[in-house]
């Protein structure tokens, strides 16, 4: 366990020293997308990682968070955070509500339930144009505010998103390593064996996937207040994927494989900036040669690399895994 | 009076159906085996009382209460605890953590750490094999030491009764042995009741009190094992004696 403790605050400190690196500016922006994208990479992976349940409707929780606090607040003139609160627990209730008869599922017809409810869901953004503003987007959201402070920076929206960012990380590394989270791993491996052991299958599969979805809905929320301008387009069936192929990228079953995922995903795009209009083909290349060389995600490539490092200089001992 | 009862208990896959009348039951303390060959119905019996494979009708009992409603989690509860066909062990996860996860619901009511912990310095005392490898995947054990470790984690939940699902497959006679004894000493010294599906019928029914012989889903013959052992037509088709042609080209 000090272990874990001693990795959390590794993470914290880099993140938190991450804007003296970048000294503001655009990259600084990025940052804070990167610190979203965490989030719905965490979420995910708790549910597909740990449980092994896939979800491609992951955007579609991420966007009823943003349009359920961007309507809230741009026009009903609600309290953001009180908006942030109703729209975490709405979303909650009713992937609570539908996590039963969808976690039924497996496989393949699970993916194809899920990824049916983000179309649904992607579709009712763009139709329901009195509410939402339908294809042309939402204007207007405020900025989060605390204490008497706008969050109006990226500076002030890097330090709270990346707040809310390391708790949820830390709720979730303890999650993993609790009785749940061996639960989880049990179901993952052998749905049957965990059920004769006494584990609830069912139920936990459905609150896994209620708390991954909670957890997305907060990042939308956040996201909202932070862009002030919504449209569909962000929440659409390709960024399910993205998200998916963060947590891919990164190690399933690996929380911190999920951070480093998301972090790179969000980051090589604007890094690649310089191969101009190369840059989408290098990015797939590096994705291809990534989970060839990489299957079990960067986590676990990063300590095969150490591994290897350690057998170069031997005598040098320690614990890196 | 039975610990558990089962009295005319039809299970189905879908239109196949797969126990026809079944009608068994175990006494307090003791080894019962249930053989016959594949496809018989052994399987499903165990799942039909772990209710992973309810029963469509019939009516079975544990220590004199109706539990065919029951969802798995409650028979666990209960005191019945279920080693899986192939011992399932969760590969990707340690021993330890394996064994812990037969605590899960006493973990959940919230149980004295001490006591569990107790219980698990226990399975090593039992299986010192587990001990030495306790911070190993379980995918990473032997054929052997992971039917030790399905034993194991089943144990962790503290059952009355254990259903055990061909511990003896794919294992090597010396450890078949073994584990046997291991069998034999939990009914011994914890009085622990056992329901135990074999195809090695011979070694079953030296362990076992009594025996149930399943053909395609009906109980054709029961009675104390070492009767059950003499019986011709036992012999004949499940311990290969007497056979009267030798089929050779």
């Amino acid at each position: 366990m000090r272990r874990e403790w001693f990795k959390f605050a590794l993470y914290a400190l880099i993140v938190l020293l991450a804007p003296l690196c970048v000294n503001g500016g655009y990259l600084l922006n990025v940052l804070v997308f990167v610190g979203i994208n965490t989030l719905l990479a965490v979420g995910l992976n708790l549910l597909l990682g740990f449980a092994g349940q896939i979800s491609l409707g992951q955007a579609a929780f991420y966007g009823l968070g943003a349009y359920g606090s961007g309507v809230l607040t741009a026009s009903y003139g609600w309290n953001p955070w009180l908006a942030l609160v109703a729209a975490a627990l709405t979303v909650g209730v009713l992937a609570f509500a539908i996590g039963f008869p969808i976690l039924k599922l497996k496989g393949h017809y699970l993916a194809m339930a899920t990824l049916g409810f983000g179309i649904i869901v992607f579709i009712v953004f763009n139709e329901y144009v009195d509410i939402t503003g339908g294809p042309s987007g939402l204007p207007g959201i405020p900025n989060l505010t605390a204490a008497g402070m706008t969050f109006d920076s990226d500076l002030k929206n890097f330090y709270l998103i990346w707040a809310v960012v390391l708790t949820v990380v830390l709720l979730a590394i303890n999650l993993v390593h609790s009785r749940i989270g061996r639960a989880l791993r049990a179901i993952h491996d052998s749905e049957v064996a965990a059920r004769v052991l006494g584990v609830n299958a069912r139920l936990l599969k459905v609150q896994i996937f209620t708390c991954s979805a909670v957890i997305s809905c907060i990042a939308g929320s956040l996201y909202a207040h932070t862009v002030t301008f919504i449209s569909p387009a962000s929440f659409g069936f390709h960024f399910s994927i993205e998200l998916l192929t963060m947590v891919i990228i990164g190690g399933l079953g690996s929380i911190y494989g999920s951070c480093l995922g998301a972090a790179l995903l969000t980051l090589l795009p604007e890094m690649l900036r310089t191969f101009q209009d190369y840059d989408i083909v290098v990015y797939g290349f590096l994705l291809v040669a990534m989970t060839m060389f990489l299957p079990g995600g960067l986590v676990q490539g990063g300590g095969l690399l150490l591994s290897q490092l350690k057998r170069l200089w031997p005598g040098r001992g320690g614990n890196n895994a | 009076m039975e610990l558990l009862k089962l009295k005319n208990v039809n299970t189905w896959y879908g239109a196949v159906h797969a126990l026809k009348n079944v009608s068994l039951h175990l006494l307090p303390g003791e080894i019962v085996t249930l053989i016959g060959a594949n496809g018989a119905g052994k399987t499903t019996l165990l799942n039909t009382v772990s209710a992973v494979t309810p029963a469509r009708d019939g009516d079975i009992r544990f220590a004199g209460e109706p539990i065919q409603q029951c969802e798995p989690e409650r028979i666990v509860e209960l005191g019945i605890s279920q080693v899986p066909e192939g011992r399932q062990v969760f590969k990707p996860l340690t021993v330890e953590d394996n064994l812990e996860l037969g605590a899960y619901l006493r973990f959940r009511r919230r149980e004295p750490r001490k006591a569990i912990r107790a219980d698990l310095e226990e399975m090593y005392t039992l299986f010192p094999r587990l001990r030495e490898r306790r911070k190993q995947l379980a995918g990473t054990l032997s054929g052997g030491e992971q039917q030790m470790l399905a034993i194991g984690r089943a144990l962790m939940a503290k059952p009355t009764v254990l259903l055990l699902d061909e511990p003896s497959m794919g294992l090597a006679p010396l450890v078949v042995q073994e584990i046997f004894g291991v069998i034999a000493a939990l009914s011994r010294d914890k009085g622990v009741t056992v329901l135990l599906v074999e195809q090695n019928a011979k070694a079953a029914l030296k362990l076992a009190n009594r025996g149930y012989v399943l053909e395609t889903g009906k109980v054709i013959l029961e009675g104390v094992a070492a009767e059950l052992l003499e019986n011709p037509e036992v012999q004949r088709a499940y311990l290969g004696k007497d056979k009267k042609e030798i089929w050779e080209r």
